[in-house]
């Protein structure tokens, strides 16, 4: 239906109106509208029981330091879970990185090194614990695509593999004495903003960019979605995978660097519940456990939701078992109520 | 004959072998009677959780809660029993605590076979909500002063055997309930339409369905089963250790599953012997148990088994990728 000579031209659909109207710029789908709708509804609650403790700027600012560190491990999390697989290896990518991070800074630093110094080698460690996070993350692509074994079997295995490898290089100990410019950096605000939320941001940009604004992201959803499908389409499914998992190694290594900046050590077992919450964050926030579907947006409300509701029920002085009981809760239900409305989406 | 050396049991009873070889040459503490009972008497609770992960595993499923549905039930059963000061036969308590395990494994039914919801998914949430729900609204602190029935039972021995310098090993009463469990897994798996359903839904569930299984009954019948044995096994337990402590048992699921999957059970469903799946647990126990035996430090055992579990599945994914490629030269 070409019209090449002007002739018969295609009625031109009127311009939507709505462009400039504020439709435009909410969300679309009802996902994210119920996402918000539950976060909304948890912080109103939240601020409803213990208004004196959990609104104030103490409990907030806690709360900017709390959340960075799962919200970067769930957007890890995300992305190998739009690709059809599973990460269960970020916990241990992230313990065995900050161990090297942390020992080739206490190896390195000089006493009474100035700032200059001590920078320089900081940044030695941060690369370090890049690089290495980067390396896991291509095993874990590696034994994917090229030999096959499921996602869930790898990450269990290089889990394992991973704390095991940082046991033996600690021997079990925790790393401490970082220099003093590390933890300052770690624990300080740019303006008011604390480090942790702004290095949560930068991924949370970095994630979005690569999902949304390249190539990568479309060919990593149409992997997810079917894989047989994508290679016929001319994706690079070996590729995408391996890149997929090497950028969840890179994100593991940045909560890496926040835990050791915030706890002021590297310890081999840190933090093993965090693999239960960034599942939770993730499949709360929309992602599709089968594969192909995972928005960057979905997370952070998410994450702000299970903050919000950690903290309200720490204000509430109920204990950690308590918690475990409500996430594990929380995610039965989330995913029942997402598995539903799909299902009647799909049948009509 | 020929058949036998291409089945991973083989592989698995070849490395096994090997293994029993190297450590006993290197240290000849490894065949003594103590140690070989030993080695079995550390098997008899994982002995029964590899019998849930590798039937969960055939029907196409992963869990991980079984760990968190045996605490559960044996603390429970523990603390009703206790506080009710039970004199009675220990079956009540081995019953009692398998009952609980069968209602937490028919919760994980609904959530998987009703909303079908991805198992690893569901169970990671039931076992957060078990162990959770436990710690807080039944108790933390373990219970040291057990009804006597279980210490009677737990100094009952079978297999007894007076070693050089007169000490005398043996193995708990226990060991005849994981026999027993063994062989009936067996027996369900091969000989009954139940069993080869469940093979049939790991296998395909579409077609598991067109030829006329429920996999909604299938499904029912696999995690509420795996629940009643986790409940047994949790007892089990308890007995041995001569106290009901509510944070033992808690992530020893990945070892029973990496064992599992070591001993030829595929991932991906449909396949998996009962022999096999002991082999591996043989496997890592021995591992698990004679590193220090080998002169390695102990902090290498995580590393060990990682690498275990990668490179014994790693074999077995390339095994299936090459069978895959050679089918398709076939056809075309």
């Amino acid at each position: 239906m070409t019209n090449r000579n002007g002739s018969n031209p295609e009625p031109i659909t009127p311009i939507d109106s709505s462009i400039f109207s504020m439709k435009r710029y909410l969300p679309q789908d009802a996902g994210t509208i119920r996402m918000s709708l539950i976060m909304l509804v948890v912080f109103a609650l939240m601020a409803g029981i213990s208004p004196g403790t959990f609104l104030s700027l103490d409990s907030f600012s806690s709360m900017a330091f709390q959340f960075p560190v799962f919200g970067i491990f769930a957007l890890a999390m995300m992305l190998t879970m739009i690709s059809g697989g599973i990460d269960l290896s970020i916990v241990g990518i992230a313990n065995l990185t900050s161990i090297i991070a942390a020992s080739v800074m206490v190896r390195l630093v000089p006493a009474g090194a100035t700032a200059g110094e001590s920078l320089l080698y900081m940044s030695l460690g941060v690369i370090a614990a890049l690089v290495v996070g980067m390396a896991c993350g291509l095993l874990n692509g590696f034994a994917v695509t090229k030999i096959g074994i499921p996602p869930i079997l790898v990450t269990l295995g290089t889990m394992q593999l991973f704390m095991g490898l940082a046991i033996i290089l600690t021997k079990g100990q925790a790393i401490v004495g970082l220099p003093d410019l590390y933890t300052a950096i770690g624990n300080g605000s740019l303006w008011i903003i604390p480090v942790p939320l702004l290095m949560f941001c930068l991924c949370i940009v970095g994630t979005y960019m690569l999902l949304g604004k390249q190539s990568f992201g479309m060919k990593l959803q149409m992997l997810g979605t079917n894989p047989t499908a994508s290679l016929y389409a001319g994706v690079n499914n070996t590729g995408v995978l391996l890149g997929t998992y090497a950028i969840s190694g890179i994100l593991a290594a940045i909560a890496g660097l926040v835990i050791v900046a915030q706890t002021n050590s590297a310890k081999a077992d840190y933090g093993t519940s965090y693999i239960l919450q960034a599942i939770l964050v993730a499949v709360m926030g929309g992602v599709d456990p089968k594969g192909g579907f995972g928005k960057v947006s979905g997370i952070v409300m998410a994450v702000l939701t299970l903050q919000f509701l950690s903290s309200g029920l720490n204000a509430l002085h109920v204990g950690n078992f308590f918690k475990d009981f409500m996430w594990g809760i929380v995610l039965l239900l989330v995913m029942v109520i997402n598995e539903r409305s799909n299902r009647r989406k799909f049948r009509h | 004959m020929k058949k036998m050396v291409q089945t991973s049991e083989f592989y698995v009873a070849v490395v096994v072998l090997g293994l029993f070889l190297v450590i006993g040459s290197q240290n000849s503490a490894f065949f003594t009677a103590t140690n070989l009972y030993d080695l079995i008497r550390s098997g008899i609770v994982p002995g029964i959780f590899v019998m849930c992960a590798m039937l969960v595993i055939i029907s196409g499923g992963i869990d991980v809660s079984f760990p968190a549905v045996a605490t559960f039930s044996m603390f429970c059963a523990t603390k009703i029993l206790h506080s009710m000061h039970y004199e009675g036969p220990v079956v009540t308590a081995f019953f009692l605590s398998g009952l609980i395990g069968l209602g937490l494994g028919l919760i994980n039914a609904v959530f998987i076979s009703l909303f079908r919801l991805p198992t690893l998914i569901v169970t990671l949430g039931t076992s957060s909500m078990f162990s959770g729900f436990l710690l807080t609204f039944v108790g933390s602190s373990q219970i040291n002063d057990l009804p006597r029935p279980f210490l009677t039972f737990s100094k009952e021995q079978v297999f007894k055997f007076t070693g050089e310098g007169g000490i005398t090993v043996g193995l708990p009463a226990a060991v005849l309930i994981t026999f027993g469990v063994v062989i009936s897994v067996a027996l369900l798996l091969r000989y009954t339409m139940l069993g080869r359903g469940i093979y049939a839904l790991g296998g395909d569930a579409v077609s598991a369905q067109r030829i006329g299984f429920s996999p909604v009954r299938i499904q029912f019948f696999v995690y509420s089963l795996v629940g009643f044995l986790a409940g047994i096994a949790g007892m089990i337990h308890t007995t041995m250790m001569r106290n009901s402590n509510p944070v033992d048992l808690l992530g020893t699921e990945l070892l029973i599953i990496a064992a599992v999957v070591l001993g030829g059970t595929r991932i991906t469903g449909g396949h998996g012997t009962v022999l096999g799946s002991l082999l591996g647990l043989v496997l890592v126990i021995t591992i698990q148990n004679s590193l220090i035996l080998l002169g390695i430090p102990s902090y290498w055992q995580r590393f060990v088994i990682g690498a275990l579990i990668l490179i014994g599945t790693g074999v077995a994914a390339y095994q299936v990728k090459r069978s895959i490629a050679r089918r398709k030269s076939i056809v075309t």
